[in-house]
């Protein structure tokens, strides 16, 4: 056994809404998986108020959200302001979704991260977090 | 230190970090250890244990149904395999739990088993220590999914429950040592598929071949996605808690737990201080290839090293 070179990042991976297609937001966990971080998967339907108290006590690095419904400037405002009322300032809020480019731009201007579109690389998303967490919270 | 304070008070936020911190290892975790454990074992621990998908989340999450409106404070840990090949693991256990998810008061935490074998993780127990000390009053310790040797969770708990399904196996299971060795109560989950009854009957007779304590072992059938058959297991847990306090039990194997625990954490610490400090690898390739020239023999050189690990002041700030 030798010492770990960096500390092992934990993500959240959730989906809310009620809309039921989770298969977008499995591809990203398995993904995530794979490239060596812990995700926490919560499946299904969670409100704002259920993913931000899972990410409060699971202490992961990152919060991924996948919201297919169009309801992204409501959700992503909303899980954003609950992240920042329980003093999780440092956990970046990032997505997946269709969102088009002028909402993006409103979301990243709250300080969302960043958003990915249907049918972007697994890897892309894995790369992003790879440079972003260590920076973002270099000792948790 | 002001996170211990807050994790005394109860504050999620600060618990989360705690945990973070022994998990991650580092002295900041153990300082963390080593303040809260005044406060530390009020809390009683249940292990929920058994094979991969027979319900233990689910069971978790329909035990929870059954506590908090009696007004209990509930905690729960549900440990997840890491890959041994890339370190990443899912974290999938929550899913199942969708009644703890709607209540912001019970506090669950996944953790990956990050490389130990025994069904739980290194810092298992002492995020369950941290959730007692933030008021838990019981707390549930869910393992990975076992096989028949992972039976860490039996010197971390105070009852173990054994979960199985009508997939599980037969009496032949039920008689070979191990896992069934420590159930203090065996769950036959899934009871509304069919050879749950069966499965029943084969525990119970394969028991009755043991000893006195094993023919009484309660046995029962639950189906955890509606929750049948959960208020009677609580009971039962209750039950076999109380017995255990009247008859000095509980003091015996909290005892017994103890000792393993600091052995397990003695371990650790040699184990750390022999290969993860700071120029340890580097003196271990320096001894074998003193080794390999001839110059010394192996348990020389091995005796040197356990010689430098145990020394008070190595490692003593890393
Ligand atoms: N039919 C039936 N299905 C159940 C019951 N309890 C749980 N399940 C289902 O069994 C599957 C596995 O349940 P989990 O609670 O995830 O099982 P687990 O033992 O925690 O699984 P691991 O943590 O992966 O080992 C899920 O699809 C549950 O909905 C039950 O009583 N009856
Ligand atoms: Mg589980």
């Amino acid at each position: 056994m030798t010492a770990k070179p960096r500390r092992t990042f934990r993500v959240l991976v959730a989906k809310p809404g009620l809309d039921g297609h989770d298969r977008g937001a499995k591809v990203v966990a398995a993904a995530l998986r794979d490239a060596g971080f812990e995700v926490v998967y919560t499946g299904l339907h969670q409100t704002p108020e259920m993913i931000v108290n899972a990410a409060l006590q699971e202490d992961v690095d990152a919060v991924c959200v996948s919201i297919l419904s169009g309801a992204h400037m409501t959700l992503f405002p909303e899980i954003l302001d609950l992240m920042k009322r329980k003093g999780m300032n440092d956990v970046l809020l990032c997505g997946g979704g269709i969102v088009p480019p002028e909402d993006a731009e409103q979301l990243n201007r709250l300080g969302v991260g960043r958003l990915f579109g249907p049918g972007t690389d697994t890897r892309d998303i894995v790369e992003y977090l790879t440079e972003t967490l260590p920076v973002l919270r270099p000792a948790g | 230190m002001e996170l211990v304070e807050r994790v005394l008070a109860g504050d999620q936020w600060a618990i989360s970090k705690a945990i973070s911190a022994v998990e991650n290892g580092g002295p900041e975790g153990r300082a963390i250890m080593k303040a809260v454990f005044p406060h530390v074992g009020g809390a009683v621990r249940i292990g929920i244990t058994g094979p991969p998908g027979v319900g233990k989340s689910t069971l978790c999450d329909a035990i929870t149904g059954v506590l908090r409106p009696a007004g209990r404070r509930v905690g729960i840990i549900s440990v997840d395999p890491s890959s041994a090949f890339t370190g990443g693991a899912l974290l999938g256990d929550r899913i199942r739990m969708g009644r703890v998810a709607e209540d912001p008061e019970v506090f669950m935490r996944s953790m990956a088993t990050r490389g130990a074998f025994g069904g739980l993780s290194r810092a298992t127990q002492d995020a369950a220590d941290l959730l007692d000390a933030a008021g838990c009053q019981t707390l549930l310790i869910e393992t990975v999914g076992v096989g028949q040797s992972e039976i860490e969770v039996a010197r971390a708990a105070d009852c173990v429950g054994v979960v199985l399904s009508p997939e599980s196996g037969d009496g032949i299971q039920a008689m070979k040592s191990g896992l069934m060795e420590i159930a203090d109560l065996v769950v036959i989950n899934k009871a509304d598929r069919v050879g749950a009854d069966k499965l029943e009957y084969d525990i119970r007779s394969a028991f009755e071949l043991g000893l006195k304590s094993r023919r009484e072992t309660p046995i029962l059938l639950t189906e955890a996605h509606r929750s049948k058959g959960v208020p009677e297991l609580v009971g039962a847990i209750d039950q076999f808690v109380a017995a255990c306090r009247a008859d000095g039990r509980f003091e015996a194997r909290r005892r017994c737990n103890m000792e393993s625990r600091l052995r397990q954490i003695a371990e650790f610490m040699i184990h750390h201080s022999l290969f993860e400090v700071n120029g340890a690898s580097r003196r271990v390739e320096a001894l074998a290839q003193r080794v390999l020239e001839r110059r010394q023999s192996s348990y020389d050189a091995a005796e040197e090293l356990v010689r430098e690990a145990l020394d008070p002041n190595r490692g003593a700030n890393s």
